[in-house]
């Protein structure tokens, strides 16, 4: 395990989130939005097993299992939200669904 | 019967509860029935509480009847208690005759009016209060009388409320009688603290061990109620309401303006003789403001040509006659006034009513004339009434009060040749502006036709006051003439004697002789300058001098502009200014800014949950950007 420097595990991780957070940002279709937001999760899932195993700590994995776990909830509702939006509106386009508009 | 002493006040207030709960539903008759009831039965039974206080004197010559405790708070348990003594007695006697025969009057003059019973009502109410007034006990009670008895004018002034210049008025009188009434609240407070009692008789009683003759709090307790007295008698400098008040009915003016309500302050000044007389330079100055005021007041009636406002003028100066008295201790004398001038004021102001009503609602001097053949019997006891105002000799109620006073202005101790000149001078100015009034309204060419006459009501009303403003001066007459002093002695009980300084005979003489003779020569030059000369005075009133002059006195000596300049414009510019609350600006602005603010943020709610995510991932950045950058330059 020590092979893989921290330097080079955040590195992967940071790329990961920014992949992430830029299909949130320019993706319109819901579905891909909700997948672009597991890579976030996974981004941060890294890091923290990285973390972990630079202090040779099981804490960082301890965490990525809630992740886990709040990844799968969170798809759950979200994968409910996309079938209502697409029964609503006959779309999964993000930009169509704006009537909260202030 | 002295134990009926409540159903004096009592009986009006009902008439007035009965009439403003249903008096709308009644027919006119039963309207003026209650309405000269209620104050007609409370006439009677004061004359007859009256005489049995004046046959059987009670013991101590005040009769109290302590009907129930206000209020009790600490120390401070005023009661509702009624005193009858001698002041009072002439005060109720006085108020509820001449208020009966003006409702009488009133029946007839109202009828027809919008608000019929209103103006019984009202009347009423003022009867009521005006009773409470002079018979309360203590200065609680008589300052709710002073306030009811305010109320009641400015109602009455306002009668005919859709006239925005009515209006007016009756804020006018409210508005600067409030400041005497603010005066004399605050007279109370400081009697109140010294004697920790509002009681009158005890004040009176115990305030010559208590204060020193002419000491600190005596003068400023006796200028707080001067202030007061002031305010409701329209005596300078707050007198400019009265002549304004003349908008409301003839019979308002009568029965509040000329014949009771302004008379308050004289009662007022009266009743708390025993504080006066400890504060010898306020009675000084109420001799001054006298004299001052009834000069003021007589000059401007010589140049009004509203026959209502002459009245009013000449009432302010009346009742400078009577502070004058008061002035000058001559207590007796200043009541003596104010009853025989309730009556031929009332009668004056009753007779005006017929003569505007008989115009159509003429109120202009100038288009009146040779109304004598028309309304005989109105022009006859205008007459009478006229020639007690002026004090004409002998033969009126007003020359032996007025005698009276001017006498003792001069022979009082605290009296001056001064004051007795400047009283003189005001008899014969009485005499001009009154005779000028009579000769312009009933003698000369007839001016507009008569339309409208007295009917039977307004007659008897007319005659009884005739009568009395005849008569009443018989109960009190100089030595000179004839040694009658009913009045004085009857007052005595109540009021300290005057200790007259003596006068030599032929001083004494002169003096009654030149009081015999101002009067006749102004009604003479009234005479000779309205009819005999008419030309003569127009002349004097196209002149340069003559026309400023004639528009000085016409405004009152400018006192109105000068209150408008002083008072009334920068207040009105304050208020302008603060019309939005100054202080509210910093509040205002403040909700302004959230207010948008927010309009600005409502524009960031796109709906476009991908904006939204950029925003939370930017705030992201930023967040963590700070931590790094403090965390590199700590």
């Amino acid at each position: 395990m020590s092979g893989i420097p921290l330097q080079s595990g955040l590195v992967v991780a940071g790329l990961l989130f920014g992949l992430g957070a830029a299909g949130v940002l320019f993706r319109r279709d819901l579905l891909f939005i909700l997948l672009s937001l597991e890579i976030m999760t996974n981004a941060a899932g890294l890091a923290f097993v990285t973390a972990g195993a630079l202090w040779g700590r099981p804490d960082g994995q301890v965490l990525f299992i809630f992740i886990l776990a709040v990844a799968a909830a969170e798809v759950a509702v979200g994968l409910a939200l996309v079938l209502w939006l697409y029964r609503r509106t006959g779309t999964l386009d993000v930009d169509r669904a704006n009537r909260l508009r202030g | 019967m002295l134990n009926g002493l409540w159903l004096i006040p009592a009986l009006p207030f009902a008439a007035f509860v009965l009439l403003a709960a249903a008096g709308k539903r009644m027919p006119h008759p039963a309207v003026a029935a209650i309405g000269t009831a209620g104050t007609g039965l409370s006439a009677v039974l004061a004359l007859l509480v009256g005489f049995d206080y004046a046959l059987r004197p009670p013991a101590g010559n005040a009769f109290v009847q302590t009907l129930w405790t206000w209020m009790a708070a600490g120390g401070f348990t005023p009661e509702i208690s009624l005193c009858l003594d001698a002041l009072s007695a002439v005060m109720i006697a006085t108020v509820t005759v001449v208020g009966f025969f003006i409702l009488l009057y009133s029946t007839e003059h109202m009828a027809g009016e919008e608000g019929y019973s209103r103006f019984f009502a009202y009347m009423n109410l003022f009867v009521g209060s005006m009773l409470t007034l002079v018979l309360a006990d203590n200065l609680l009670l008589l300052y709710l009388g002073w306030e009811g008895v305010g109320l009641c004018s400015y109602l009455l002034i306002g009668f005919w409320y859709r006239d925005v210049a009515n209006v007016r008025a009756a804020n006018k009188a409210f508005i600067v009688t409030r400041v005497g009434d603010t005066a004399l609240a605050l007279g109370l407070i400081v009697l109140f603290a010294h004697f920790d009692t509002l009681s009158i008789r005890d004040i009176l009683a115990r305030s010559p061990d208590r204060w020193l003759q002419g000491s600190g709090p005596a003068a400023w307790a006796a200028l707080l109620l001067l202030g007061g007295a002031v305010g409701k008698s329209a005596q300078l400098p707050l007198q400019v309401w009265l002549p304004d008040a003349m908008a409301g009915p003839s019979p308002v003016s009568a029965l509040i303006h000329a014949a009771t309500m302004v008379a308050a302050g004289v009662y007022l000044v009266a009743r708390m003789h025993g504080i006066f007389t400890l504060a010898p330079e306020v009675q000084a100055l109420v001799a001054v403001l006298g004299a001052v005021t009834l000069l003021l007041a007589a000059a401007s009636a010589l140049a009004q040509s509203d026959i209502k406002r002459v009245l009013a003028w000449s009432t302010i100066s009346q009742i400078g006659y009577m502070f004058l008295a008061l002035g000058v201790g001559a207590w007796s004398a200043a009541v003596f006034h104010f009853a025989t001038h309730a009556f031929f004021k009332a009668l004056l102001f009753l007779g005006a009513g017929v003569v505007i009503a008989a115009l159509g609602d003429e109120h202009d001097l100038h288009r009146m004339g040779g109304l004598r053949r028309e309304l005989p019997l109105t022009f006859w006891s205008f007459l009478a009434g006229a020639a007690s105002l002026a004090a004409l000799p002998l033969v009126t109620a007003g020359f032996y009060s007025k005698d009276l006073i001017l006498y003792q202005a001069f022979a009082s101790p605290q009296g001056s040749p001064w004051l007795w000149a400047a009283g003189l001078a005001g008899a014969f100015l009485t005499g001009l502006y009154t005779f000028r009034m009579v000769f312009l309204v009933f003698f000369g060419k007839a001016g507009l036709p008569v339309i409208r006459k007295p009917g039977v009501a307004v007659s008897i009303s007319l005659v009884v006051f005739s009568f009395f403003a005849l008569t009443v001066g018989f109960l009190q007459m100089p030595a000179l003439i004839a040694p009658v002093t009913v009045f004085s002695d009857f007052l005595s009980r109540t009021l300290p004697v005057l200790p007259v300084v003596a006068v030599s005979p032929a001083t004494e003489i002169l003096l009654l002789l030149d009081a015999l003779i101002a009067p006749l020569i102004g009604a003479s030059a009234a005479w000779w300058l309205t009819l005999r000369r008419p030309g003569f005075t127009a002349r004097i009133e196209r002149s340069r001098a003559g026309s400023a002059l004639h528009r000085f006195w016409l405004a009152g000596w400018g006192f109105d502009a000068l209150y408008e300049t002083l008072v009334v414009r920068p207040f009105v510019r304050m208020a302008r200014l603060n019309r939005d609350d100054v202080l509210d600006l910093f509040y205002g602005g403040l909700a302004w800014c959230a207010s948008r603010l927010s309009y600005r943020l409502c524009r960031t709610q796109s709906g476009s949950v991908r904006r939204y995510a950029l925003g939370v991932l930017a705030g992201a950045v930023i967040a963590l950007g700070l931590v790094a950058w403090f965390k590199e330059f700590p």
